[in-house]
């Protein structure tokens, strides 16, 4: 069997912020159902708060390539 | 079709060297020009003309009733100077509108690249354009902050939080030190690139991977790779929302470092 153990250690990096996307998205839905007004309000937060999250995971990507 | 072989199949899957291209002057290339003008230059180029070109002529008749290219025009504007420029920054976050206007229609034009047919790469999928895009904003903001609180005022602005216990502070002085003012261009840069990086990658799989699909042996392989190559297209769909969204987050986090220079003592 042939590959890159880089592979691996890509997918255990992602699992961090594959939870923390999530749990910013499930934020965002559960203070939309409570408020729907604040949607709006919220969005700009919500893409902030998944940008900066999932920049861990591009981190991990970009070191899975740069380290090969 | 069994026998012919896969001359594209050998490429598969794809490594970092399909990032690389030939300079378009072949006289140079083994010159140290040779990589300045590239597909990718090219691409940086057009992008720059297509912003300034669009903007000249959506608005060179403006009318009161707006017709749609203007409508166009004053909607991109619009967005990110209501919903980004005053929504973070403030009110007075206006002035900073043209700014991050022109970052948000950089980086939209050059990441619609990577999807465009023929140019199908995105100069971003390079770190070096990112990374000039976030030494800009970079600087901006630590200028913002210089030009507000002075050179030891933004210095302690900036790393030192208030209410904090003060034994806690020789840990938390040196993590905000690097994260706000060292870490914050590297992961603007890192996370536009990354992303285009990835999405290149990604059509690349589904694309080349149909072609080793159909190239291979044997027979029950060949419908695979219609599936591999619809996948390509649903892909495609799924980088234009992700390219839209990156353009939107750099131009979203620009004004909110802008922001938290110009903010007052906490």
């Amino acid at each position: 069997m042939t590959g890159s153990l880089n592979v691996i250690g890509y997918g255990i990096a992602a699992l961090g912020p594959g939870i923390g996307v999530g749990l910013v998205f499930a934020a965002y839905i559960q203070a939309t159902a409570r408020q729907p007004e604040s949607a709006g309000l919220t969005r700009t937060y919500m893409f902030m708060g998944f940008a900066v999250v999932e920049a861990l995971a591009l981190l991990g990507l970009v070191l899975a390539f740069a380290l090969s | 079709m069994i026998t012919q072989p896969g001359f594209l199949a050998s490429e598969f899957p794809p490594g970092v060297d399909v990032f690389d291209y030939k300079s378009l002057i072949p006289s140079l290339e083994d010159s140290m020009w040779g990589g300045a003008f590239t597909k990718l230059s090219l691409l940086v180029w057009m992008a720059v003309a297509i912003v300034i070109i669009f903007f000249l002529v959506t608005y060179r008749n403006p009318t009161l009733v707006p017709t749609k290219k203007q409508w166009l025009a004053e909607s991109v504007y619009g967005v990110v100077r209501n919903n980004i420029a005053t929504d973070i920054i403030g009110p007075q976050g206006v002035r900073f509108a043209p700014y991050l206007a022109t970052i948000f229609c950089f980086v939209f034009v050059t990441n619609l690249w990577s999807i465009v047919p023929f140019a199908q790469i995105s100069p971003n999928s390079h770190l070096a354009f990112p990374v000039v895009l976030a030494v800009l904003t970079w600087f901006v903001y630590i200028g913002l902050g210089i030009k507000k609180h002075g050179v030891l005022g933004y210095l302690k602005h900036s790393t030192v939080q208030p209410g904090v216990p003060w034994w806690v502070h020789p840990i938390l002085v040196p993590i905000e030190f690097l994260s706000n003012l060292i870490l914050r261009p590297i992961t603007l840069a890192v996370r536009l690139f990354a992303n285009m990086f990835a999405g290149h990658m990604i059509l690349l799989v589904f694309t080349l991977g149909g072609v080793a699909l159909w190239n291979a042996g044997p027979l029950l392989l060949k419908p695979a790779a219609f599936g591999s190559w619809a996948f390509a297209i649903v892909m495609t769909l799924f980088e234009l929302f992700i390219l839209s969204l990156q353009a939107y987050v750099f131009t979203l986090l620009s004004a909110t470092y802008f922001q938290s220079s110009i903010a007052d003592e906490h």
